[in-house]
């Protein structure tokens, strides 16, 4: 797209001013940036709770918090960095960025658009309200298996209902983005030239709409046994209460893709750019996140391997859970081989990106270990699977959004963030995660359960690391925040290609990015394909 | 190198140093998994050591090629991208030989688990109920059972802002006001359920914890090799007491074991009459 053409734009930016901008935009790139800063701020609300637990969990004995209070923070930490950090995060990304990167004007249904996010800070007024309840917030962990979270007070149905808003939000954000991709690309974008972040994020559309209303279905059959009368998931009334953990997960299994597939798609952006070689195996990469996406529907159950199933349901959950491995390996060697032969600069969404990588795959090793059924009969429940789960949604979905964040911060804001401030942030957060997180394997094969507030002297020492890690970790995050906000406020003028070795059609664009883009379609030279 | 680099590269590898005689004073039993005291937990040993072992050895591969790339392929010394972006031999290679791994870790896994699940031919039964918050223990077809709860000195500790030092505690959050006594060497069926939510009964020196469920009755073993005391914890979220419902198993000989089988009929007996003939204990024990 041309300068003149750019600028021509620029007259048609006749939008409401003032709070009546945000509230009644139908731009996706306002849209786009509402998301990401809400997911943002839920991301310190989600880490001042981490905190409290790390600070309760510093030495034995109980100093802060009483035991309902730390299990309210558990619950509560998970359920607004699942749902308010990460998955906003990454359909802000996907409406700032799926317009721009196949060359459509806006997304496909900008009213829906607008709707997806409003619902969003209603539903999490709704949960965080219950911190101020009696009784206090749920307290029966995010994954609220009956009977426990049946006991749950006055906050109960304000639960049930923020779920439920949380899960609409994300289907029609899912809607969108799959009827956007399908019908609005440029003419010359195939499927197979789609840039991977595309890719990765249709598949987790899909996802998320075959498994979000599965964990609508479950969490309204909690509200009816509790106040209806029925007995769905009571043993008492001929229920039964281990149906409920399959059917939550068989949403949850599908969910934890959803969190990480797009960061597969920001990781296959960033290591090409900056290795300035074409990423290696594209197909193969489109086929991979494909398979993990099939695979994700038929594994739920080692979830809840502890639960007793037949000798027969263990093995096939087993088998099917191992094997995921292969189209997961399959995209860490295609990452690698990206860079063998590369020509490597460093700059912070590189360094993040490459954290990514490493950091990520420690967790897929351990997934891989907790995969194996006999064992799992050790690890289940225990803070080795803590550990994992952090390696994957920390250093893996957090990792790929903190990168992706610097990597195209300049299109949005027209500025080069601070890079010095940057590689700080990258070097204090990847020391004190691991200082967080590592240790806490040791703390599950020595046997600490996960979700205690206080724990039996012999854990006393690593629990005392990890949580040095967890306010260093957390206070570094402070530095992200004063790098986004000084790139806002101005710097170094942003070039349209701003990297070097960029390719893609967003960086044909001018940076700031223009108010409206691609009201007229690319010129299909200009589109270079997704290997790129 | 310039010094600077040096210099920075010295405080990491100090940093490094910092953290050594920290893991190496750590007691190894605080860094892995136990190989516990029955057939089964040494299975899960070995297998979890398998495991560990290809993780590492693939970890070594992977990021050995990826820190050589770092160093070798940086555009500061002058390296040139190459333009390649597929390769079908080693695409197909680093897909089949995972495969391959996958398969052959399988079979050991395979086997452990059918060994897990077969709790026929077992010698005695005991069946274990999770409430909010301690356990009770049954004797089958032996007339006697148990509540087992926090230890009193624990749980006064425990309170926030107690005053007290858990270190001062003898196994703080691990002693219980009754332990479940067992025999070593007999296979021991454990039936697993609960009364209000879902619990998990794990001993970690046994190799597996079970999830005890309302409404489900839940079977597992375990075959005690050495006497002694062995602990472990409830492992599902149950509730705001969860973490102070302690589990204590003492693994006596034979003889023993039935010498205090004797005596807790023996104790049980009187209690039982006053409550009456729908009790577990049969009257003529009570006599």
């Amino acid at each position: 797209m041309s300068e003149a053409a750019a600028h021509h734009d620029a007259h048609h930016e006749h939008h409401a001013t003032g709070m009546m901008r945000w509230l009644t935009t139908t731009n996706h790139k306002d849209i786009g940036t509402m998301y990401l800063i809400f997911s943002l701020v839920m991301f310190f609300i989600g880490g001042a709770m981490a905190m409290i637990i790390r600070l309760e969990l510093f030495q034995p004995g109980l100093q802060f918090v009483n035991p309902q209070f730390y299990n309210s923070m558990v619950t509560m930490h998970a359920l607004v960095m699942i749902f308010g950090a990460v998955m906003p995060a990454w359909t802000g990304f996907a409406n700032w960025l799926v317009p721009l990167m196949i060359g459509a004007p806006d997304m496909a249904l900008p009213r829906l658009n607008n709707w997806s996010f409003w619902i969003l800070p209603f539903a999490f007024t709704l949960l965080l309200g219950t911190l101020f309840m009696p009784g206090g917030a749920p307290a029966g962990g995010w994954t609220m298996y009956p009977p426990l979270v049946l006991q749950t007070g006055e906050a109960f149905p304000f639960l049930i209902f923020a779920v439920h808003f949380m899960g609409a939000s994300s289907i029609a954000g899912a809607i969108n983005i799959i009827a956007t991709v399908f019908n609005m690309r440029a003419p010359g974008m195939t499927l197979m030239k789609l840039p991977l972040f595309v890719w990765t994020w249709i598949i987790t559309a899909f996802l998320l709409i075959a498994s979000m209303p599965v964990l609508a279905g479950a969490v309204t059959m909690l509200l009816t046994d509790k106040f209806f009368g029925t007995s769905f998931f009571s043993a008492a009334g001929g229920g039964d209460p281990v149906m409920f953990q399959h059917i939550f997960w068989f949403f949850g299994h599908p969910e934890v893709y959803i969190l990480i597939l797009p960061a597969f798609g920001i990781a296959s952006a960033i290591i090409p750019t900056f290795a300035r070689k074409p990423l290696f195996g594209y197909s193969s990469m489109v086929y991979a996140a494909a398979a993990i996406a099939f695979l994700s529907f038929i594994v739920w159950a080692h979830h809840m391997f502890t639960v007793g199933m037949p000798l027969a349901g263990e093995l096939f959950f087993m088998y099917a859970t191992v094997l995921i491995a292969v189209p997961t390996g399959v995209k860490v060697f295609n990452w690698v081989a990206t860079m063998w032969q590369g020509s490597m600069t460093f700059e912070t969404p590189m360094l993040f990106a490459i954290g990514f990588v490493i950091l990520f795959t420690i967790g897929g090793f351990s997934g891989l270990m907790l995969g194996v059924t006999p064992v799992d009969f050790q690890y289940h429940d225990t803070y080795f699977v803590v550990a994992h789960f952090h390696y994957v949604l920390v250093t893996g979905a957090i990792y790929a959004l903190i990168a992706g964040t610097y990597f195209w911060l300049p299109k949005m804001t027209g500025h080069m963030y601070d890079e010095k401030l940057g590689k700080l942030h990258f070097w204090v957060s990847t020391i004190s995660v691991n200082v967080l997180f590592f240790p806490q394997h040791f703390l599950g094969l020595a046997g600490m359960p996960r979700r205690i507030p206080d724990y039996a002297v012999q854990f006393a020492d690593w629990n005392m690391v990890s949580s040095i890690g967890g306010l260093v970790f957390g206070v570094s995050q402070l530095l992200f925040v004063i790098a986004i906000v000084k790139c806002i406020r101005g710097g170094e003028k942003a070039s349209a290609q701003v990297w070097e070795g960029a390719h893609g059609l967003e960086w044909t664009l001018p940076s700031p990015a223009p108010y409206h883009t691609f009201s007229e379609p690319p010129p299909a030279a200009s589109i270079e394909g997704g290997m790129r | 190198m310039t010094t600077s680099a040096i210099r920075r590269g010295a405080r990491c590898l100090a940093a490094v140093l910092a953290m050594v005689p920290l893991v190496a004073s750590a007691d190894w039993n605080q860094l892995n998994l136990t190989r516990g005291v029955t057939p089964y937990s040494e299975e899960v040993y070995q297998l979890h050591m398998l495991m560990l072992w290809v993780c590492v050895i693939t970890g070594i591969g992977v990021f050995g090629v990826i820190f050589y790339s770092i160093i070798k392929f940086r555009k500061s010394k002058g390296a040139v991208a190459a333009q390649w972006h597929e390769n079908t031999l080693v695409e197909f290679l680093w897909t089949a030989v995972p495969a391959v791994i996958l398969v052959v870790t399988a079979i050991p896994a395979t086997k452990a688990l059918v060994m897990m699940e077969d709790v026929a031919r077992s010698d005695m039964t005991i069946k274990v109920t999770g409430y909010q918050w301690r356990w009770r223990y049954d004797y089958v077809n032996e007339g006697v059972f148990l509540y087992s709860g926090l230890a009193r000195t624990s749980d006064v500790a425990r309170q926030l802002n107690s005053g007290i030092d858990p270190k001062t505690v003898d196994n703080y959050l691990l002693e219980v006001d009754r332990e479940l006594v067992v025999p070593v060497g007999r296979k021991i069926r454990f039936l697993t359920t609960a009364s209000d939510v879902i619990h998990a009964w794990w001993v970690p020196a046994l190799g597996w914890k079970r999830d005890a469920i309302p409404g489900y009755i839940n079977e597992s073993w375990a075959l005690i090799k050495e006497p002694g005391v062995y602990r472990g914890q409830c492992a599902e979220l149950c509730g705001k007491d969860h973490g102070f419902m302690p589990i204590v198993v003492r693994a006596l000989p034979e003889a023993e074991y039935k010498a205090w089988l004797e005596k807790a009929k023996a104790e049980q007996a009187p209690k039982t009459a006053d409550a009456g003939p729908a009790s577990g204990v049969s009257v003529a024990t009570a006599q």
